[in-house]
């Protein structure tokens, strides 16, 4: 056999449009933030409102995180990922019902631990609810999505119904724990203690997946997985194992993004989980399906589009994240950040 | 000869209502390279990803070193040691070179000396480390399919036509490689269409047609003989 030349490659330099192009979706936040700040006069208002929007982006980041990566991972859709938000808020708010000594201290610290032994309830609670989910609705459905809608609906619609027998059929009013409520002032601007708590909570969280995906060998198993499970398996990774402990994370997450919500909204409803799912949905679409990266700066982008539009046209603010999601996706498809599928 | 390392017994796959494999018998000697040859589509990626798992036989049996692999699943048959080179590569585009291989070490860290001899063998993968796969050429794809593979020892090595579609230059590099995997004592199972790639690295060669093996024998018996390369392939191979 003739012996070709040596194959030697060497490094192009990429040119500046193209080296941007991977952050343009990271950009699109710092510049709807400043579009806010052009069109909202007063200062201290569009400081409010952009605290208040990330922190409702990062609740629904923590709510839409786990169904992204349940969709990327192994291809279903979880229509009944609702059922955990709910669960997860009725729980938190139990177990803060039954802690009223210690949310109603005046004392940050016995408040947050309150919120700690609730948000543990909530996600112990529904991580086990997952763990049920997947075995009993999920598993006899994987690869037909119409089956996986149909059923997914159906469990969510059960689960509801399950509430209602548990907890009753009304509303529970909760009133946040006594040192998160009120705001501080910055600035001349009202920023609510709550809402910071969540932004906090909501990058630690981003900030740990993230930390597990790109640094331990069970996040590159789960990206690699996204992108071809058939080959993960093939290099001896039990990829079910792995889709039922992501299936659990997820639906924990979810719970604890139910009980933020909750105490975000400080009412919860059976249904609550399911009213979410419009704006979960339009996260994980414009995020692309099964990236967190996507995922989050969606949730960013959708939680300060509602805050901005609501106090600017309050009429259009019901109609604006759709709005969001349309330009989006005729500007990027496949959504900001899309997770390349093997054919 | 010593026993074979694989053997399939009378093995039928199916693929939905297609018959593809028909009593597949193939035994894949240890310590050397079995070519599987034959016209497009009479079952040769079918023969590996039955063996390998991805589809299940639905009759017949499968022996790795004498245990039955024919029910196991996937993840159980690679870490019994068979390691895996798709036709389409496989590759984890959304990872980088690092991180494909890093998943590829299902055992534990990478053997730093083993990383140096695949470096050796590959050395684009030590240029273009950090980089995402996806943005590899088609090459440089296939030289980290098989450089995945070889990142830990393995009992057989099942490739599926690691040329297809490669500049010269670059399936020169393919074949000093796999001919390293060879001196190394490995054991192959390798589908391949070029048959000088094929002549060079071949120790028996298995012919199929119509999802079964039609002939086995030497592979130097079968590069010699146009009149049998006719009989059994259509064509003779000095032609390619």
């Amino acid at each position: 056999m003739s012996m070709a030349p040596e194959h030697a490659p060497t490094m192009a330099r990429l040119s500046l449009a193209q080296r941007l192009a991977p952050w343009m979706p990271v950009l699109l936040v710092p510049l709807l933030v400043v579009a806010g700040l052009l069109a909202i006069p007063n200062t201290s208002s569009w400081l409010t409102l952009t605290v208040s929007g990330l922190a409702m982006g990062m609740m629904i980041f923590l709510m839409a995180s786990g169904l992204t990566l349940v969709f990327g991972l192994m291809d279903v859709i979880n229509f009944g990922h609702g059922a955990f938000v709910s669960v997860g808020a009725f729980v938190g708010v139990s177990v803060l019902l039954m802690l009223g000594g210690l949310t109603g201290a005046p004392s940050l610290a016995l408040n947050l631990a309150a919120m700690g032994l609730a948000v543990i309830g909530a996600m112990l609670a529904t991580g086990a609810m997952g763990w049920a989910f997947e075995k009993v609705i999920v598993e006899p459905v994987y690869g037909h999505h119409l089956k996986q809608i149909l059923v997914t609906m159906g469990g969510l619609i059960v689960v509801e119904q399950l509430i209602i027998v548990l907890w009753g059929p009304e509303e529970i009013y909760i009133s946040r724990p006594e040192a998160l409520k009120g705001a501080i002032t910055f600035a001349g601007a009202a920023l609510e203690k709550y809402r910071l708590v969540a932004v906090g909570l909501g990058l630690v969280v981003f900030a740990g997946m993230r930390w597990t995906l790109r640094r331990t060998k069970i996040g590159l198993i789960v990206r690699a997985g996204v992108e071809n499970g058939e080959m993960v398996q093939a290099l001896g990774y039990r990829l079910r194992l792995v889709f039922v402990g992501v299936f659990i994370a997820g639906s924990a997450l979810a719970g604890l993004g139910g009980v933020m919500w909750g105490l975000y909204q400080e009412v919860v409803s059976a249904h609550m989980g399911n009213q979410a799912m419009i704006l979960i949905f339009i996260v994980v679409i414009i995020g692309g399906l099964g990236s967190v990266e996507g995922c989050f700066i969606g949730a960013l982008l959708v939680g300060l589009m509602q805050n901005y539009v609501a106090f600017l046209e309050p009429k259009v603010a019901l109609i604006s994240n759709i709005g969001l999601m349309v330009a989006i996706l005729m500007w990027r498809p496949m959504g900001m950040i899309p997770v390349v599928k093997a054919k | 000869m010593s026993d074979p390392i694989l053997r399939l017994e009378g093995v039928y796959t199916n693929i939905a209502q297609y018959h593809i494999l028909q009593g597949v018998e193939l035994e894949v000697p240890r310590g050397a390279v079995t070519m599987l040859l034959g016209r497009n589509g009479v079952g040769k990626t079918t023969t590996l990803r039955t063996i390998i798992g991805h589809w299940r036989a639905r009759q017949g049996r499968i022996l790795l070193d004498g245990q039955d692999i024919t029910q196991m699943p996937t993840p159980a048959i690679a870490r019994a040691g068979v390691g895996f080179v798709p036709e389409d590569m496989g590759i984890f585009a959304n990872l980088t070179v690092e991180e494909n291989m890093v998943l590829a070490a299902v055992s534990g860290p990478i053997d730093s000396a083993r990383l140096d001899w695949v470096f050796q063998a590959f050395p684009p993968l030590k240029t273009f480390w950090k980089s995402e796969a996806g943005n590899l050429s088609g090459g440089q794809k296939q030289m980290l399919s098989i450089a995945r593979a070889m990142v830990e020892e393995r009992r057989l090595y099942l490739i599926d036509e690691p040329t297809k579609g490669l500049a010269p230059a670059i399936v020169s590099t393919m074949a000093r490689a796999l001919r390293e995997l060879k001196a190394q004592g490995a054991s192959i199972l390798l589908v391949e269409q070029n048959f000088s790639v094929a002549r060079a690295l071949g120790d028996s060669a298995c012919v199929m047609d119509d999802g079964r093996i039609i002939w086995s024998g030497e592979m130097r018996e079968l590069a010699t003989d146009a009149a049998l390369q006719e009989r059994l392939m259509g064509l003779s191979m000095e032609a390619h």
